[in-house]
């Protein structure tokens, strides 16, 4: 089995701790990783997007083939439609729905959300407000691992360990909050996966 | 999910650049160059902070591609191993000491790391490294996988020592910062380096948060262990090199060069033997290829797999990892097949070879146009720029596309470019420069290579040209000589320490009447905010230093409240008619936010200190 993951948003929103949380625990679940990160120019305000390539098999290009994607999970959601040629047509959208506005023509927001809404996997998560509500508004992409868990196929201790040790140099008070702005991000995917 | 082997969880998740770094290291190199530039910056950076933790050997940035090339030159004559990294547009700064490097006769091996960037995600063009391994007549390896950085880096200074030449290790942004996980294996010892001074210590710069850093005594040899045995050999060579070798192997006089340059080609022979019976070379002639054969280089193999359950069949396969070009092991699979197929990422540069090299009677299918036997012309089947994937590997082998979602779904969406940071120093700086254009629609602005070449951008649109490093001063000192009245060059700090300097000279020397903007930031922001070669504290005697009167060298601080202040100080000094110097300064608002949260970390873990 695989899972493709386009992980995307807009540079600075903590793609690469989304990325380097789940391979981590990916790797201590015994499978394959492949993950490509974005560097340098794009980095800086732009639109990002890092694939993160999980597989019981080898995996050979560090790129997710068009069409291959089993999963787009967006810190944000015009970011979240920008990479559909990626997604097979199974594939699940899991978008964050604040909007994250440095452009001058970023678009009706309801519009967006309402395409989200009309794809056939398209789901959308109030991250920041659920960030908030764990007492770190920074948390909004750990709020999205825990969103993107029930396809993730990671076991959520593995993922919860993870988080642990990715933000333990920040302190517990941070590692606390995130790890209920985890599971507050698997409850709202309303979501139970056996 | 089923478990993996034990080597693979037990690795570590590397990107290619990090497993490259790691290759070095376990090499037994004495000391690693470089000047940052995306995708090959993580190189140097992985290789200063083992360098910092365990005192083995050198590391650090240079002012640029050239100088850290001819560093390493300078351990090699010596008997050092020595890695030199840069970004493929770095190696047309570092040309010269690349090129005459090949004669020398290098005493301990030197290694060229060179990350390509094709599709350009981060640089100015697209050119393949590759040409350049061939143009010097040396040795290039490439990488398909993050393992294979490692051990092609570890291969390639076993082959700089016995061949003699630089080796070229060509990387692409994909490998660079792609991430899997690799395995290393037990480090080889450092080669004695005479004169038996041991290392200079690591630079700290100006970075002094770097201090707490444990380093240990500097001597050399590091002992590892029992001593491989492909480092007995070396010792036994390498003992009192420099005496036995031949003296003039490094004074390139011309009655030297020419007797060093046939010695290199009367090599090549030997040269092509190894590439063509290395591992890094694989054919595969299939019993059931159906005509056709497939050649890859480096990562296109990678996207190739990729498809490859999907056709069917197997076709007959070389793929290259090592250059000189193994024309042998083309001919063998040419002359099984009746089609030829080649992916490479980067420019057709195999392909070109084999469109020479095979008979007509063999149709070629790449990214140039052909041919088929009955003279039928042929349709490139892969675009030659850009990038490759494996939905176009997968179109050029035939296969119809995967469905996928469909993308009209999205709907129309807006571009989100990069753009510079919400409090960035270059804001204030672009936003005065603006107040100047208005008044003055005759203004040039040439620009340069940084994180303030977004000014070209809206909301800014402040630059008229962005083509190389330092290329703002002299292209500025061109405009004024043909007559434009209102001229600007703007750069950035480590982008003029980098190249700025050297032309500067010309403008002096001229007393062109031209403005020099140093948008001063005091990092190498854009490759994730190193250190700059010498601190900004220096600008002020290097330019006055090189001839600029000093009242025509002002240092101003970026600020949203001095902006008209700014503005008013450049359109005076635009209005002089001679050269003059402008620095605006202000620390990055990335490299501000890093450093206090690293003094932050760093009062925690030395509470005693706050004492």
């Amino acid at each position: 089995m695989k899972t493709d993951i386009v992980l995307c948003g807009v540079g600075g929103q903590g793609v690469l701790s989304v990325a380097a949380i789940v391979a981590a625990a990916a790797l201590r679940q015994g499978l394959h990783v492949k993950q490509g990160e974005v560097h340098g120019m794009s980095q800086r305000g732009g639109a990002v997007q890092a694939g993160l390539r999980i597989s019981s098999g080898v995996i050979y290009s560090d790129l997710i083939p068009e069409g291959g994607g089993d999963l787009i999970l967006s810190l944000e959601p015009v970011e979240a439609l920008r990479y559909l040629h990626l997604l097979g047509p199974e594939g699940q959208v899991m978008a964050a729905a604040e909007p994250f506005e440095n452009i001058p023509d970023y678009p009706d927001l309801e519009s967006i959300h309402a395409r989200i809404r009309a794809l056939p996997g398209g789901h959308l998560v109030e991250a920041e407000r659920l960030a908030k509500e764990a007492h770190n508004p920074r948390a909004s992409n750990v709020v999205m691992i825990g969103a993107a868990t029930p396809w993730l196929r990671i076991e959520p201790a593995l993922l919860e360990a993870e988080i642990r040790s990715h933000f333990a140099r920040k302190g517990e008070r941070v590692v606390e909050t995130c790890l209920k702005a985890f599971q507050l991000g698997r409850a709202a995917s309303g979501i139970v996966v056996a | 999910m089923t478990a993996l082997s034990p080597e693979v969880s037990s690795g570590q998740m590397l990107l290619g650049d990090e497993a490259l770094a790691f290759g070095a290291i376990d090499a037994g190199i004495s000391a690693a160059y470089a000047y940052p530039g995306t995708p090959s910056t993580e190189i140097t950076e992985t290789l200063i902070a083992e360098a910092e933790r365990t005192g083995a050997f050198h590391a650090s940035w240079c002012a640029n591609e050239k100088t850290a090339f001819e560093a390493a030159l300078g351990v090699s004559m010596v008997g050092g191993r020595a890695l030199v990294s840069m970004k493929h547009v770095g190696l047309n700064v570092a040309m010269d000491p690349f090129m005459n490097a090949v004669l020398t006769g290098l005493h301990g091996g030197v290694v060229l790391a060179v990350a390509d960037d094709p599709g350009m995600h981060s640089s100015q063009n697209e050119q393949d490294s590759r040409g350049l391994a061939e143009f010097a007549r040396t040795i290039c390896l490439e990488p398909a996988t993050q393992q294979e950085a490692y051990e092609m880096a570890r291969e390639a200074f076993e082959l700089s020592e016995r061949f003699k030449l630089p080796v070229v290790l060509r990387l692409v942004t994909r490998l660079c910062h792609g991430r899997a996980a690799v395995l290393r294996r037990a480090p080889r010892a450092p080669n004695a380096t005479r004169p038996q001074r041991g290392l200079l210590p690591h630079p700290n710069g100006h970075d002094s948060l770097r201090s707490h850093a444990p380093r240990q005594s500097a001597a050399l040899p590091v002992s590892f262990g029992s001593t491989p045995p492909e480092n007995q050999r070396w010792a036994r060579r390498f003992s009192g090199v420099v005496e036995q070798r031949d003296p003039k192997s490094w004074i390139l006089l011309p009655a030297n060069a020419r007797r060093l340059w046939r010695e290199v080609l009367a090599q090549e022979p030997e040269v092509l033997h190894w590439s063509g019976t290395s591992g890094f070379n694989q054919l595969h002639l299939g019993d059931d290829d159906r005509g056709l054969g497939v050649i890859t280089t480096g990562t296109a193999r990678n996207h190739y797999f990729e498809n490859l359950v999907d056709l069917g069949f197997t076709p007959s396969h070389l793929h290259l990892g090592a250059y000189p070009f193994p024309a042998e092991l083309v001919r063998s699979l040419a002359a099984k097949v009746d089609r030829l197929l080649v992916l490479e990422e980067g420019q057709p540069l195999v392909e070109t070879r084999l469109r020479g090299l095979l008979t007509p009677s063999l149709t070629i299918l790449g990214k140039l146009p052909g041919q088929t036997p009955d003279g039928t012309p042929l349709d490139p089947v892969l675009s030659f720029d850009g990038e490759l994937t494996p939905g176009t590997v997968r179109q050029a082998l035939g296969l119809a596309p995967l469905p996928t979602t469909d993308p009209a779904k999205a709907g129309a969406l807006p571009m989100r470019p990069p753009q510079l940071c919400q409090g960035c120093p270059h804001r204030d700086a672009y936003a005065a420069l603006g107040e100047l254009r208005a008044k003055h629609p005759d203004l040039v602005v040439a620009g340069d290579i940084g994180c303030y070449t977004l000014g070209a951008l809206p909301p800014y649109q402040g630059l008229d040209s962005c083509v190389c490093m330092g290329a703002s001063v002299g292209m500025a000192k061109g405009a004024a000589d043909a007559g434009a009245e209102h001229v600007i060059a703007v750069i950035g700090d480590s982008t003029f320490l980098h190249s700025g300097v050297t032309p500067l000279m010309d403008a002096v020397a001229a007393d062109t009447p031209m403005t020099l903007l140093v948008l001063d930031n005091q990092t190498v922001a854009m490759t994730g905010t190193q250190p700059t070669v010498l601190s900004d504290t220096r600008f002020g005697p290097i330019i006055t230093g090189l001839g600029v009167a000093p009242e025509h060298c002002h240092v101003v601080t970026a600020h949203p409240k001095l902006q008209h202040e700014i503005a008013l100080l450049i359109e005076r000094e635009v209005e002089h008619r001679g050269i003059s110097v402008i620095v605006v300064q202000r620390e990055c608002i990335v490299a501000a936010q890093k450093h206090k949260s690293e003094r932050k970390a760093a009062s925690q873990d030395h509470p005693e200190d706050q004492r």
